[in-house]
């Protein structure tokens, strides 16, 4: 079967991988998203903290014996938790000045996380078994589909939008977004909002470590797989804007995909193409498809 | 005259001549080729300044300006056989001209996100190189000679190579420092503490920014094609974001918004890395972090700012 002269099998699968990726756009922008909300910093360990999500999987399976799936809750309470350590102990000295200072902070956070991984474990990918129950694939017709990576696109939506209703639906969520308008008046209602704020970078800093460990069997787990793929995510963010959570989750999936269409037309650009539409973003739409101005 | 701002003012020409011959006789003291170096991080960091620390603009893709004006220069040096000053005029401009576009862009956005376009822009300047057959993909470009200078002196010799680099510097920071005291440079300064402000006064503000961006750009271009000469190679480090982070690391270190700091700066991480380079190896990275960490939280200021400050504190006593 081709469609506009390519094979099936090759759109298909390039499809697919356009969507894992876009997952994890998804994800990632998502606790960028949550964590500016309320933080108004941009988080630029979020690239290194999916990494270590990763790194805690792979040490955890070879050092402990520890599974996939206890890694998959475990990885992101453990980075969540230094997430909140961090907060806790330089973030929270940083609100009261520009904003910029908290994207340096971060910066040199990422650069000490990076580093500390690259002695340990050099530059090369350690590989990450996929789980038993997910080996193996299924023929649906016109392109052999690998069960894990199924997996990796219905868990990374499932929690997408499970973040979604939390934010959007529930009591928490409604502090949450009351904070992020008025931090003061929310605070003057009796709601804890220093707490809120700890608790949201903490579960930002999770999203990242838990789409790292999803990432953890497909691509190689390595000290620098975060800082590649989290400069395509400020990409995604600039595109989508970082008003709606909604928003962030479709700008992520759909870049994924249009990434996924270019390597089967025009492989050169696939690396390029992110930040091309977001050079047309901005001089059509300035402040981002989902943003406000 | 007891205030210290006016004594201060009347201290720098002599501070500056002091330097200058400090940097006329330093060849013959210190290894030139680690003295070139620092001159030439030393004006990418100036000219980065000069957005940051008084335009308020943070650009975090610094190096796409360093790195393409490093590979114009040796392209044109190596591969069309031009002299070494046309070199560098042509990396120059062709850093502005990128700056140009970059800066049209970026300023439609303001604060974090223009840090977010910046560096992402600079990563989509990186593919390219990678890319692209004529920059020499992963290997860089080679071999690309220093030539003469006006077809007369000859760069191979180091001593020589260095006395060109100090004149670039020079005459870089000497158009840094005009910008910088001239009603220009106030006017950034009043966009940065107050942009709406500046706006009803009726400047013309995203002009300006464009305007700072495409300069700070430009002379970003100038260290890189200089830089590309003194090493012979331009390298694909040179475009990556690691030196944009580098870049905003000497500023913060040295003194955001102070006329010396990004020197000082970069000769503090230029030295700190030559020197741990061969004893830490990998863990240069982790050092350059914690620097981060620590400027931001602690030493926000930088080595130049706490010294001003000083001097203000013994002047009003």
């Amino acid at each position: 079967m081709e469609i506009f002269g390519v094979p099936g099998a090759l759109l298909g699968s390039q499809l697919l991988v356009g969507l894992i990726n876009g997952s994890f756009y998804a994800i990632l922008s998502l606790g960028l998203a949550i964590i500016f909300g309320l933080l108004n910093i941009i988080n630029f360990s979020h690239g290194a903290q999916y990494m270590m999500g990763a790194f805690v999987a792979w040490i955890a399976l070879n050092k402990l014996g520890v599974n996939y799936w206890v890694a998959l809750l475990f990885a992101p309470i453990v980075i969540g938790a230094l997430g909140v350590v961090i907060e806790r102990t330089m973030l929270r000295k940083l609100y009261k000045l520009d904003h910029l200072y908290g994207l340096l902070l971060t910066f040199g956070l990422a650069l000490i996380f990076e580093g500390v991984f690259r002695d340990q474990y050099g530059i090369s990918g350690q590989s990450y078994p996929v789980p038993e129950l997910l080996q193996g694939g299924v023929n649906i017709g016109f392109m052999f589909l690998p069960i894990y990576r199924a997996w990796v696109v219905v868990a990374a939506l499932t929690v997408c939008f499970a973040t979604w209703f939390i934010i959007e639906k529930t009591k928490l969520g409604a502090y949450l977004r009351a904070g992020t308008e008025n931090p003061q008046m929310v605070q003057a209602l009796g709601i804890n909002v220093p707490l809120l704020i700890t608790f949201t970078y903490g579960f930002g800093v999770a999203l990242a470590a838990f789409a790292g460990v999803l990432a953890a069997p497909i691509y190689q787990v390595s000290p620098l797989m975060g800082s590649n793929l989290i400069i395509v995510v400020f990409a995604v963010v600039v595109i989508g804007g970082m008003g709606s959570i909604m928003g962030s989750i479709l700008t992520g999936l759909g870049l994924g995909l249009i990434e996924g269409l270019t390597r089967v037309f025009y492989p050169e650009a696939s690396a390029v193409v992110v930040f091309v539409i977001m050079v047309i973003v901005l001089l059509v739409r300035p402040a981002g498809l989902f943003g406000k101005a | 005259m007891n205030n210290p701002n006016s004594m201060f003012a009347r201290a720098l020409p002599i501070l500056f001549g002091v330097l200058f011959l400090i940097g006329l006789v330093a060849p013959f003291a210190v290894y030139p080729t680690f003295l070139m170096k620092i001159l030439c991080f030393g004006l990418f960091a100036c000219a980065f300044n000069l957005l940051l620390g008084f335009a308020g603009l943070l650009s975090f893709g610094h190096a796409a300006f360093l790195g393409s004006a490093g590979y114009v220069c040796g392209m044109l040096v190596r591969d069309v056989g031009v002299t070494p000053e046309v070199g560098i005029i042509g990396g120059t401009l062709a850093a502005g001209a990128l700056g140009w576009l970059f800066g049209m862009l970026a300023i439609r956005r303001t604060g974090i996100y223009f840090a977010m376009i910046t560096l992402a822009l600079s990563q989509m300047v990186y593919f390219v190189v990678l890319q692209w057959k004529a920059t020499g993909g992963e290997d860089g470009l080679q071999g690309v000679p220093r030539g003469h200078l006006f077809g007369i002196i000859d760069l191979s010799d180091n001593i020589a190579m260095y006395y060109l680099v100090f004149a670039v510097f020079c005459i870089g920071f000497f158009i840094i420092y005009r910008a910088i005291h001239s009603p220009f440079g106030q006017i950034l300064k009043a966009i940065r503490e107050n942009e709406p402000r500046a706006m009803s006064l009726g400047y013309d503000v995203a002009k300006f920014k464009l305007l700072a961006f495409v300069l700070s750009a430009a002379l970003a271009g100038m260290a890189g094609a200089t830089k590309t000469l003194v090493f012979q190679l331009a390298s694909l480090t040179d475009v990556h974001w690691h030196t944009s982070g580098e870049v905003v690391l000497m500023t913060l270190l040295g003194g955001l918004g102070t006329v010396l700091g990004p020197l000082v700066g970069a000769a503090t991480i230029v030295s700190l890395q030559t020197e741990l380079a061969d004893s830490v190896g990998s863990w240069v990275t982790v050092i350059m972090g914690v620097i981060f960490v620590v400027c931001v939280l602690l030493f926000r200021r930088g080595i130049v700012g706490e010294l001003q400050a000083l001097i203000h504190r013994a002047g009003i006593r």
